[in-house]
């Protein structure tokens, strides 16, 4: 069997990467677009453990994980409440159908 | 490592008073009116804290083994002294803003808020590790993307802090996955040890190019140059006025700051006997500057023209003048920072300016479309002389503070041989000065549609206007003091 090595990990960063900007794209609810972000950022993070541990490059991946897995929760929870808040006021969450500002 | 603590009293000074803000509005519910002046009173003690940084010039939070998280600087501290000047004005702006009296019983958050975006700036524009320029652009844009949609009883209000969010959160992921990449290059994320790394033969160079331009989205974004500039237009105009005048001045200030910082400390190889930087060849930094400048600022003036919203208008020659800005960096050279210094010192104002007459204006008639507008320049003669002064200055016609800052970038760009990329910015000025002279006609040319009483300002707001148009005039006239700060502030470390 093969051994999993850096560019296993590599390539799923890459795929969840190319998801996330897939989802942002494609998706029209607000909550899916943002999940797309988190994708994003959890693509990043796996690079960064990755990284740490293949490189051998001390914990500083290990660490800068943790640090964006707390903002990601904070940019999170802004933005859910920001979605609740369009809610309110639109009664939907479908970022096509919030164009109330355009030319 | 303690002993790097009186580097970062201005931050020090920030968080406290942010939780002095919190504190004070928790015992004192019924006195939000005192607030503001709390928060000046904070801003004065920092701005004390800032200029004393004029003089350091090293690394913060050093140890044997890694090179500091930040650095203290003349350059950070021109910016942040910027930062709290503009600050200093948001927040007296806010005190008589109409918008913000529908959430009267929230204002402690909202000055709190703007606290969080501070700190976040502080550490943008000192900033040398990458992982810190992450946190501090997250920082900044959760309290802005909160404070965009302040008041969320409006329609406008909501929608522009979900698409602010939306388009915020997605370029800082992409920046996010940018900085992995470099890590997984080098193995370290401080600025200047990547700079040493990246000149290794050995660095997959379409990799690095790749990673330069995700991080530069995130950077983009701040800045709001293309095409990274949808927000900008929404964000402008659904945002409370005084937010959006922070927004287009402070961070925008902050952004900039960081981005020269991240394109000198990384990229810069070596600085040739006149003064221009070397760049390591691995992205063609200086064309696709240029490429991204004239994009950004002749869509932005192209646009302005056919907008009938105040807010809307200015975001788009915000965009603009992102675009020159730009320019200085093109230049790749110090001259090209100074000048872009001047440039700072000078916008911050003339917007701030005119953001404010679009406040007040709107206190009174309820309206910021141009249309409303129209006879303005005689029912309220100061307003209306001061919007014609600060759109002049925009501009950049002679004799406001304005045409200076143009003046020092096009004297920079062609002492770099870049004519064309200086004509091609001279005709983006023509273009611009239709769309400031469309609102001078409509309030002055135009006869309005129904009688409108006539109208001034508040006693302190009109001080506050004569000292925002003041300098305007008096640096169009006797720019020195200008030049002179700016050149004191050019020394950024390691260089």
């Amino acid at each position: 069997m093969a051994q999993v090595g850096l560019n296993h990990f590599l390539v799923i960063s890459s795929i969840l990467f190319c998801f996330g900007i897939f989802g942002i794209i494609t998706r029209k609810n607000a909550v899916m677009v943002l999940m797309g972000i988190e994708l994003i950022l959890n693509s990043a993070n796996i690079n960064f453990i990755a990284f740490a541990r293949y490189g051998s490059f001390g914990f500083q991946g290990q660490l800068i994980a943790l640090f964006v897995i707390v903002l990601a929760a904070a940019e999170a929870a802004v933005a859910l409440a920001i979605v609740l808040n369009i809610y309110k006021t639109f009664s939907n969450v479908n970022v096509d159908e919030i164009d109330n500002l355009k030319e | 490592m303690t002993n790097s603590l009186y580097l970062v009293k201005p931050e020090i000074v920030v968080t406290i008073v942010l939780v002095c803000i919190i504190t004070f509005n928790l015992i004192f519910k019924d006195k939000p009116q005192a607030l503001p002046w709390l928060s000046v009173i904070g801003l004065m003690i920092t701005s004390y804290f800032v200029v004393e940084q004029f003089s350091y010039n090293s690394f913060a939070f050093a140890s044997t083994d890694y090179k500091g998280l930040l650095v203290t600087d003349p350059f950070g501290a021109f910016f942040k002294i910027l930062i709290v000047l503009s600050s200093v004005i948001v927040i007296l702006f806010s005190i008589s803003n109409k918008e913000l009296d529908s959430a009267a019983d929230r204002l402690g958050e909202y000055y709190s808020l703007i606290f969080g975006m501070i700190l976040g700036m502080f550490f943008m524009v000192s900033a040398a590790d990458l992982i810190l320029i992450y946190l501090s652009v997250e920082l900044l844009s959760l309290s802005s993307y909160v404070l965009a949609g302040f008041t969320k009883n409006t329609l406008r209000n909501s929608e522009a802090s979900l698409k602010y969010v939306i388009y915020g959160g997605v370029s800082s992921g992409i920046m996010l996955f940018g900085i992995s990449i470099v890590y997984g290059l080098t193995g370290t994320t401080n600025l200047y040890e990547i700079n040493s790394l990246i000149q290794a033969p050995q660095i997959n160079q379409i990799t690095l190019l790749f990673a330069g331009i995700l991080i530069f989205t995130g950077i983009g974004f701040k800045i709001s140059v293309a095409p990274f500039h949808f927000w900008t237009p929404d964000v402008y105009e659904g945002a409370p006025v005084t937010i959006t005048a922070y927004l287009s001045v402070a961070s925008k200030a902050a952004g900039f700051a960081l981005l020269i910082r991240f394109i000198k400390v990384t990229f810069i190889k070596s600085i040739n006997a006149e003064g221009y930087w070397q760049v390591i060849n691995v992205i063609d930094w200086k064309s696709f500057f240029i490429l991204i400048s004239i994009i950004t600022m002749t869509l932005g003036n192209f646009a302005a023209l056919w907008q009938n919203n105040m807010k809307r208008l200015l975001a788009y020659s915000s965009i603009a003048h992102a675009g020159y800005i730009m320019l200085g960096l093109v230049v790749m050279s110090n001259e090209g920072i100074l000048a872009i210094i001047i440039y700072f010192t000078v916008y911050a104002i003339m917007n701030l300016g005119a953001f404010f007459i679009v406040m007040l204006i709107a206190n009174k008639i309820g309206s910021e479309e141009l249309d409303d507008y129209k006879g303005l320049g005689y029912s309220t003669p100061v307003l209306g002389i001061s919007l014609a002064i600060f759109l002049i200055s925009l501009t950049g016609l002679p004799p406001t503070a304005g045409f200076i800052a143009k003046l020092y970038l096009f004297i920079a760009l062609v002492d770099a041989k870049m004519i064309g990329v200086a004509i091609i910015a001279l005709l983006n000025t023509v273009v611009s000065l239709y769309y400031y002279i469309r609102v001078l006609k409509n309030m002055y040319l135009d006869k309005p549609g129904k009688e409108i009483p006539k109208f001034s300002a508040s006693i302190p707001n009109l001080v506050l206007l004569i000292a925002l148009v003041a300098p305007i005039i008096f640096f169009g006239i006797y720019f020195s003091p200008v030049v002179n700060l700016a050149k004191s502030s050019l020394t950024l470390f390691g260089f």
